[in-house]
């Protein structure tokens, strides 16, 4: 009895007592597997560590400035972080605006319309595109994407919405536009597979209590099903957040590599992996190459902050622990 | 059954690749001389089977960078490196670093203007204009004046440079910095400088590629670039006043001046340079070689393809419009291998 | 009331087919992508491609025989260091785990799995090529190592808690210690599963391109042992892309099209794989 009740999860009282009472031949693969687990922390800290010290010399001389400054330039050792945060917020923004409405509608009609079946399947052919590498994007965007904007998409845009400043200026095919296009494409697969799974842990009787009082199939999926599951979904857009602001080769073959703030989404911008990628490998000076270690610190950190706060969302709805897309 | 094959298989594939006693060199740096270079290295590879010179074009800037943190056997750009630079690579490596010219080659501006066939007359205040962002149509009067003839339209010019750290870049902006009082205030010279305007491509291939897929764009490239994708490039008025057109012989007069005050260093500008055949906007591009060099058969290698790049390589210069090294200059190079140790 | 039940009929019926529609675009936009690099990649594929070296810039004829084999390497590697950390850090957390430690661990993986590519591409630059003085092929495995490791991590964990209890009871009461019920009843009955998240964390950091770029460099030549630039496929499709070459641009459809077959393909058998065991997939 006791030693089954060792192995039971629930017991966790002390796992070395557990070991001791299971025989010698335990500790062996205790020690193997308790040290790959404290490596894992142990990389992580580490990862952590190396940004934050090798970024000192960065940090020391700009401070907080860094944030706001929307200088970059080497030659006179003054670099400033604001092109690339906005860069970066500003295309996983817009990615967001066309691939939240798309993933969640896509994930209602998953969860609640189409039959299990062709539910399983459709969204396995969704996680394929979940699947395919950030550099054929890239490859697609520069010779697919970017030329349809470019004859078809951006005038019909200008000739309609032409007036708002965020569509003024002249579209070279490389922009924030065409980025966030791209990556609305790469993060839909994430949105619609986790929100597909917590709308369909939403309890049945919920939905049949709406639709017995008189709702429409819509009617109840828009006020009681996503409601219910609306921190899960949330979850789901944070999720795919996180893997936004962290996307490099898609990004930097389509946003044009100028760290400028401009308010049109049709100009050319910067991202902080697109600009980490680009020119890690030539900064001469060790300012230089700390500003850019600065600039993987504050992306490591967002990312940290919004996949945080995706887990906890989600871990609310499902019971279960982050989602592997 | 099964679990032998498997490892068969991952031995086939760890140890594919050249036998033991092959001497494989990393090297990386311009990509301004990157065609000349990687025809090079693989001439000198198909001559010499056991040795293997892996370049890697990605950018003068880079190139400085690696070979001073020692993960490159050498370097090259087409910026020379800075004081500076020279220092911390002392500081760094414990050793100096020499720079060997290897060839003679040219910026030249590419551009692509629908309707546009014809080859055009740039100023260097025309040049200066766009660059700093203040001539912004490409039918400006100072692009116009010295076109006559050709219909220019009134688009948005689209200025394109590049996002990596670039010796093609270093050679564009010195050549701006001396004929723009502007330009070297404002903006300066270096391989990374902050650009006005424009947007980033990466090497001289990014570059191309940009000004091929943009329309209106004007950008700056190695000439052979231009060449080798059939892409229009402009002249340039040179400090006597010609309009000349970047090619061998333009190229070639532009160093005339310099190899007779050739530094010991071989650190030297030759933008802007005078004479009336030359072409203003040409540099030579250097290795940049580690005075110590620890391992012999890397050692060996490295000097045996020094020699052969100053004298049999630069019989293959021509075929890729590049300049070939002066006799002067050669000869002053083939002594100086001796300094590495 | 007629009207106001007529319009909610008709609201209806138009999201609901809205939500139809966006899932059909999405679907669509797979099907275009893995149309369209089939029918330019599969024709620009070529006997060199996959025999010759890469030629000099300019020329024609060269291929990418040195970066498949690469990619092969450097992801061997990878699946060499990452995977073993993740599967014994996932039996830590699954058989013996105390309740603290475990969370801290299993945060820790989540952070790990969200730290971008290029910023894992950073630190293996910083700890491995700054001090051995070499771009290589070991910097790049291990780049993608560490990449590997929260996928394999969570996968065990969640494959072996999916172990029924009878199994382990039954392991115990026929007198087997906690180890060699872990090794040899709980790990068997759950290697499908494990086998499989394996072959997903696998098929992901194939078509990383970032944490290479700093690592591994590239390669003209093949690349001998593990110390040496090495080229590899995502690396040679985003240079041959931004060039202005058009031999180059479709070398690199060609690539693509190797790529993103092969992820796929691992991807579809990994999860048949894995449907044929469970009756709950990995999510």
């Amino acid at each position: 009895m006791a030693a089954t009740t060792a192995l039971h999860r629930g017991a966790r009282a002390g796992a070395p007592s557990a070991s001791r009472r299971t025989g010698l031949a335990s500790h062996w693969l205790y020690a193997l597997t308790f040290l790959s687990a404290a490596g894992v922390i142990l990389i992580t800290c580490l990862i952590f560590l190396q940004l934050y010290w090798n970024s000192a010399l960065a940090r020391q001389k700009f401070g907080w400035h860094f944030l706001v400054t929307e200088v970059w330039d080497p030659v006179n050792s003054v670099f400033g972080a604001l092109p690339f945060l906005f860069g970066t917020v500003v295309t996983s923004a817009f990615a967001l605006f066309l691939a939240v409405p798309i993933g969640v509608g896509a994930a209602v009609f998953l969860a609640e319309l189409a039959p299990r079946k062709t539910s399983n399947l459709l969204t396995f052919l969704i996680e394929l595109l979940a699947a395919v590498p950030s550099v054929i994007f890239g490859l697609l965007g520069i010779f697919v994407l970017i030329p349809i904007l470019q004859q078809f998409v951006v005038p019909a845009l200008k000739s309609v919405l032409g007036f708002l400043p965020i569509f003024e200026g002249a579209f070279y095919g490389v922009s924030l536009f065409s980025a966030g296009i791209v990556l609305a494409i790469m993060i839909v697969p994430f949105i619609i597979s986790v929100s597909r799974e917590v709308l369909l842990a939403v309890p049945r009787d919920l939905r049949e209590a709406s639709l017995g009082l008189g709702a429409t199939m819509w009617e109840t999926t828009w006020k009681v099903v996503i409601p219910f599951a609306k921190r899960g979904i949330l979850g789901s857009i944070f999720l795919a957040l996180a893997r936004a602001l962290g996307e490099t080769m898609a990004v930097t073959m389509v946003i044009g590599n100028t760290p400028h703030v401009q308010a049109s989404l049709l100009a050319p911008g910067y991202s902080i992996a697109a600009v980490i990628a680009n020119e890690f490998t030539e900064a001469t000076g060790d300012l230089y190459l700390s500003a850019l270690i600065e600039l993987g610190l504050v992306l490591f950190v967002l990312t940290i902050v919004i996949n945080g706060a995706a887990r906890l969302l989600i871990l609310a709805t499902t019971g279960k622990g982050e989602r592997h897309a | 059954m099964k679990t032998s094959y498997l490892i068969a298989a991952m031995l086939a594939v760890f140890t594919a690749g050249p036998s033991q006693a092959a001497t494989q060199i990393t090297a990386a740096g311009a990509t301004f001389p990157y065609p000349m270079y990687s025809k090079w290295f693989n001439e000198y590879h198909t001559l010499h089977p056991d040795i293997q010179i892996n370049y890697q074009s990605i950018g003068s800037g880079a190139g400085i960078k690696q070979v001073t943190e020692g993960t490159v056997d050498f370097g090259a750009s087409d910026g020379p490196m800075t004081d500076q630079q020279i220092a911390e690579y002392r500081a760094k490596r414990g050793a100096g670093i020499l720079h060997f010219p290897t060839v003679l080659g040219a910026d030249v501006p590419t551009y692509n203007i629908p309707g546009v066939q014809a080859e055009l007359n740039f100023t260097p205040q025309a040049l200066a204009g766009i660059f700093l962002g203040k001539i912004t149509k490409w039918n400006d009067p100072e692009i116009t004046e010295h076109n006559p003839g050709v219909k220019l339209p009134a688009n948005d010019i689209v200025v394109v440079h590049r996002s990596d750290g670039s010796g093609t870049t270093y050679v564009w902006v010195d050549y701006l910095s001396k004929i723009s009082p502007e330009w070297k205030s404002r903006v300066g010279v270096g391989t990374s400088v902050n650009w006005p305007v424009g947007l980033g491509g990466k090497g001289n291939e990014g570059v191309s590629g940009q000004v091929r897929q943009v329309p209106n764009s004007i950008g700056y490239v190695e000439l052979i670039y231009a060449v080798q994708n059939h892409m229009l490039y402009g002249k340039v008025r040179n400090a006597d006043g010609k309009f000349m057109k970047a090619d061998l012989n333009s190229i070639t007069a532009a160093a005339a001046g310099a190899v007779r005050n050739m530094p010991d260093d071989f650190r030297v500008s030759i933008t802007n340079a005078p004479g009336s055949a030359t072409y203003p906007i040409c540099s030579f591009t250097w290795l940049l070689i580690p005075d110590q060099i620890k391992d012999p058969a890397k050692k060996k290698a490295i000097t045996d393809f020094l020699h052969w790049m100053m004298t049999k390589g630069q019989d293959m210069t021509a075929a890729l419009s590049y300049g070939r090294l002066p006799h002067p200059v050669v000869a002053k190079e083939l002594k100086a291998i001796a300094d590495i140790h | 009331m007629p009207n106001l039940w007529q319009r909610r009929k008709v609201v209806n019926v138009a999201m609901l087919s809205l939500t139809a529609v966006f899932t059909v675009a999405t679907i669509g936009i797979l099907l275009f992508i893995l149309g369209y690099l089939f029918w330019n990649g599969a024709r620009s594929l070529n006997w060199n491609f996959f025999t010759k070296l890469p030629v000099p810039v300019g020329e024609t004829g060269g291929g990418m025989a040195n970066a498949i084999v690469g990619s092969a390497k450097v992801l061997a590697l990878a699946t060499l260091i990452g995977v073993p950390i993740g599967f014994l850090g996932g039996v830590y957390l699954s058989e013996f785990g105390g309740k603290s430690f475990s969370s801290v661990v299993r945060y820790m993986t989540d952070l790990l799995n969200g730290v971008p590519s290029i910023v894992i591409g950073i630190f293996a630059y910083a700890l491995i090529v700054l001090r051995m003085k070499h771009f290589s092929a070991f910097a790049g495995g291990f780049a993608l190592g560490i990449m590997m490791i929260p996928i394999a991590l969570r996968s065990t964990e969640e494959f072996l808690h999916s172990v029924p209890v009878a199994l382990r009871e039954g392991a115990m009461a026929l007198g087997a210690s906690k180890s060699q019920a872990i090794l040899t009843v709980v790990i068997p009955a759950a290697v499908r599963g494990i086998v499989s998240g394996i072959m997903l964390d696998l098929a992901r950091v194939a078509g990383e391109t970032a944490p290479l770029l700093f690592t591994a460099l590239s390669n003209q030549f093949w690349s001998p042992g593990w110390n040496h630039p090495v080229a590899t496929l995502p690396v040679f499709i985003f240079t041959y892309a931004i060039s202005p070459y058009p031999d180059w641009h479709q070398q690199a459809w060609a690539a693509g099209f190797v790529l993103l077959t092969l992820v796929l393909v691992v991807n579809v058998i990994a999860r048949l794989f894995l449907s044929k065991g469970f009756s709950h997939a990995p999510r």
